[in-house]
């Protein structure tokens, strides 16, 4: 599927398209489909995201799984600082971006 | 150190007042993010991966107890507790948020701090030697050329949209140790007779196409050093490529040029600049120099240390430096712990680093490329002391320029440029070399890793360099090796094919264990490389 | 909003500006439009019969006006200098100080941000065309360059 992230314009959290707004769970991630640069653009004008692109994702047992390590890495924190991630008692978290 | 006068101030006070309106218009939707961006960039403001990312400069790598604490206290207050020291001498905190940052840059005017021109196609942060001062090989302290060249280059007119960043390093000894044979100007300070100048360097950098800088000239005196700098800033200004992104910097006009070429039209262009009026007098050199002068040092003191424990002389060996004033050292204090993120230090290591400097280095610390530290000024006596401290919060590890002494750029975990993850790389490879008698062994070895081509981590100087690629989505490690970045400036040359993370961990151990076998009487890993070639290591690698 | 912006006494140039080649190549125009890579110093020879030498700025990124502008006020030029292009309100003082006292950008700009621009910096670091007194003559008055 194709999925929406960006970084919100105030804040700079990463933040994932979730249909009827944004979501800083990568998780609410919805399919985008074909509309995601005209949603990127709109939202982009809107200031409700920043730097706003679409990627492949998978759906697993996990949830909604960024193809790529970067968009992982976003999703959830850096790999070198669990405690800064978003889930910070989580010992399998990590495992989950590689 | 250098303090401003109100003439400096009210110029970093009106910057933080341009920035809070350009970020007003930006969150107002007056300004696009394609019209913002540059002007973030400029006052050191970056879109990363995880927040923005704030980079603070701080100039030539000198700063004081009272920049160092603010520099913790911003790390508490508006990002999550730590900073991260770069290869240019900088500070960077990683979870900023857009509508913080004119706040964060007042803090840090009431210091004389600032973070313009940190980022953007303009001149960046000028770099000096970090024992600028101290060091018992310098002609002069060049950090009052530096900062003289700092107020020249902010916020210049004509420079401010150049075809890329724009880097300046002024040293002033034969030993480089600010790498500045790989900026895209160097100037060492030299004495001709009872004159003082320049020997100039163009055209070094590293990124895609990595280069060490020819000499340009061999001597500009220090009255003309301005004028000659704009004409240089000028024919890159009208010359530079602007049609490709990774062709725009200096170094690439130079190459397609030719070195006497550029030189022609800099002599050209510096013939007609010298009748502008564009030097400042000498007095304005002669106003700043004080600022640098030595501290008041004691005299008498004692000169002997007490080597009784171990793991005390251990340090010392290690990382205290000799200084010019009897009585006293230089300490460098290693944020490279093992398994530990280079260059990272905590909010409470930065203030505990403060009060040391403001205790016992008469005030002063330095941040050096290698992302470590340095204080400047310590007296003898009181190494044991500091030590205690420095060991008692992670700070004490003696690894300086050994192998596990990493340069490590942020890479993938915070980067939003990087094709690989290098922290923990140089996590695994200071673990697997964490052993302090085999570093001893091993010696001067300058493992440099950069998580994408842009090489923020400066492999290319790497005596062993590592690039982060990325192979089909999955990360993916070439290694090199025989690079430098002091006065045997030389390019690291890849191995072969690239490795997994544990792979090239594993292969820079049958590296290390090549030179281990095949060197002789007092040879460095990379004097050992430069006799034998790659071929055996190339060998032991890929058998 | 402002559309146009001159700092010079009386009415800007209205002649429509002709390029740098044909503009070398005879003698009536006396206004010239420089592209973003032309090298200003082919006017030099004949600064004393422009009334309006105009830079385009491409994009606000592409700096190289700002060498146009200076090189020609160096040489002595007195005319009408003028911006065009893609130019913002955050380049007009930069633009000033090398040179140019008029400004013509695609996008007209807000007159309150212009008048902050304008009145924020009291200093400056370097020498240039502009005729302000850098930081360091203020600094040392009864130098030479001072």
């Amino acid at each position: 599927m194709k999925i929406l992230t960006g970084n919100d314009l105030g804040t700079g959290d990463v933040i994932w398209w979730a249909g009827d707004g944004w979501s800083r769970q990568v998780g609410d991630s919805v399919d985008v489909g074909e509309r995601g640069d005209e949603l990127a653009r709109a939202e982009e004008a809107a200031l409700r995201v920043v730097g706003a692109y679409v990627i492949d994702a998978t759906v697993t047992d996990e949830g909604v799984r960024p193809a790529h390590i970067k968009d992982r890495i976003r999703a959830l924190g850096p790999t070198v600082r669990p405690d800064l991630t978003l889930k910070p008692h989580d010992a399998d978290a990590g495992n989950w971006v590689i | 150190m250098y303090r401003y006068d109100s003439y400096d101030q009210s110029i970093v006070d009106a910057r933080v007042d341009e920035f809070r309106d350009q970020v007003q218009r930006r969150l107002a939707g007056h300004l696009t993010e394609d019209q913002f961006k540059p002007l973030r960039l400029m006052n050191g403001l970056y879109l990363q991966l995880h927040a923005y990312m704030l980079r603070v400069a701080i100039p030539y790598g000198t700063l004081s107890s009272r920049q160092m604490r603010k520099l913790g206290e911003i790390a508490r207050k508006y990002d999550r507790g730590y900073g991260h020291f770069t290869t240019r001498t900088n500070i960077q905190y990683n979870w900023i948020k857009l509508a913080d940052a004119p706040d964060i840059l007042a803090e840090l005017a009431t210091v004389e701090m600032h973070a313009i021109q940190t980022s953007g196609n303009c001149i960046r942060n000028i770099s000096s030697d970090q024992y600028a001062g101290v060091a018992a090989d310098e002609v002069a302290d060049p950090r009052p050329w530096a900062e003289l060249l700092r107020q020249w280059s902010t916020f210049h007119p004509e420079f401010t949209y150049l075809p890329r960043k724009f880097k300046i390093c002024v040293i002033a000894s034969e030993d480089d140790r600010a790498a500045m044979r790989l900026h895209d100007i160097g100037l060492k300070l030299v004495k001709r007779g009872d004159a003082i100048g320049a020997e100039v360097y163009a055209g070094g950098g590293m990124g895609r196409t990595p280069m060490v800088g020819p000499q340009i000239r061999d001597f500009v005196p220090e009255d003309e050093i301005v004028s000659y700098l704009e004409a240089c800033l000028r024919v890159y200004n009208r010359y530079g490529r602007r049609d490709n992104k990774f062709k725009a910097r200096i170094k690439i006009l130079v190459h397609e040029l030719g070195v006497e070429e550029y030189k022609r039209q800099v002599e050209e262009e510096f013939a007609h600049m010298k009748t502008l009026g564009l030097n400042p007098p000498r007095e304005e050199l002669d106003r700043i120099r004080p600022f640098f002068a030595g501290p008041a040092y004691e005299h008498g003191l004692p000169d002997a240390i007490d080597r009784g424990d171990p793991a005390f002389a251990l340090w010392v060996d290690r990382q205290v430096a000799a200084h010019r004033q009897p009585g006293y050292a230089i300490v460098n204090i290693s944020l490279k712990p093992t398994g530990g993120i280079p260059g990272d230090a905590s909010a409470d290591q930065i203030d505990l680093i403060a009060d040391l400097a403001e205790q016992y280095s008469l005030d002063e610390l330095r941040v050096t490329h290698a992302q470590n530290l340095v204080l400047p000024h310590v007296r003898k006596a009181d190494l044991h002391a500091i030590w205690r401290k420095l060991d008692e919060a992670g700070l004490a590890e003696a690894n300086l320029d050994l192998i596990t002494d990493i340069i490590a750029c942020p890479g993938l975990d915070y980067c939003s440029l990087a094709n690989a993850r290098s922290i923990p790389l140089a996590q695994k490879l200071s673990e697997r070399f964490a052993s302090p008698e085999r570093q001893k062994d091993l010696g001067e070895l300058k493992l440099k890793i950069s998580g994408c081509i842009n090489a923020c981590g400066h492999h290319h100087a790497g005596h062993i360099g590592i690039l982060g690629v990325d192979r089909k989505g999955v990360e993916n490690f070439q290694l090199l090796l025989g690079g430098s970045g002091a006065e045997d400036a030389s390019l690291g040359q890849i191995t072969g094919p690239g490795f997994s993370e544990d792979g090239v961990v594993d292969a820079i151990e049958k590296v290390t264990d090549i030179y281990l076998a095949q060197r002789e009487q007092g040879e460095r890993f990379l004097d050992t490389y430069r006799r034998i070639g790659m071929k055996p290591f190339k060998e032991a690698i890929y058998g | 909003m402002v559309e146009f912006l001159s700092f010079r006494e009386g009415e800007a140039t209205q002649e429509p500006t002709v390029t740098v080649e044909s503009f070398t190549g005879q003698s009536n125009s006396t206004a010239v439009r420089i592209e973003a890579g032309e090298d200003a110093r082919e006017l030099l020879p004949y600064l004393d019969r422009l009334a309006l030498v105009e830079v385009n700025f491409p994009a606000f990124g592409d700096g190289r006006g700002y060498s146009a502008a200076r090189i020609l006020r160096e040489a002595g030029y007195v005319g009408e200098l003028r911006a065009v292009g893609d130019v913002l309100v955050d380049q007009i003082v930069a633009m000033r100080r090398c040179g140019f006292d008029s400004f013509h950008p695609d996008k007209a700009l807000d007159d309150d941000a212009v008048e902050r621009a304008l009145n924020r910096y009291a200093d400056v670091y370097q020498k240039s065309v502009d005729g302000r007194r850098p930081v360091w003559a203020k600094r040392h008055p009864e130098t030479v360059n001072g």
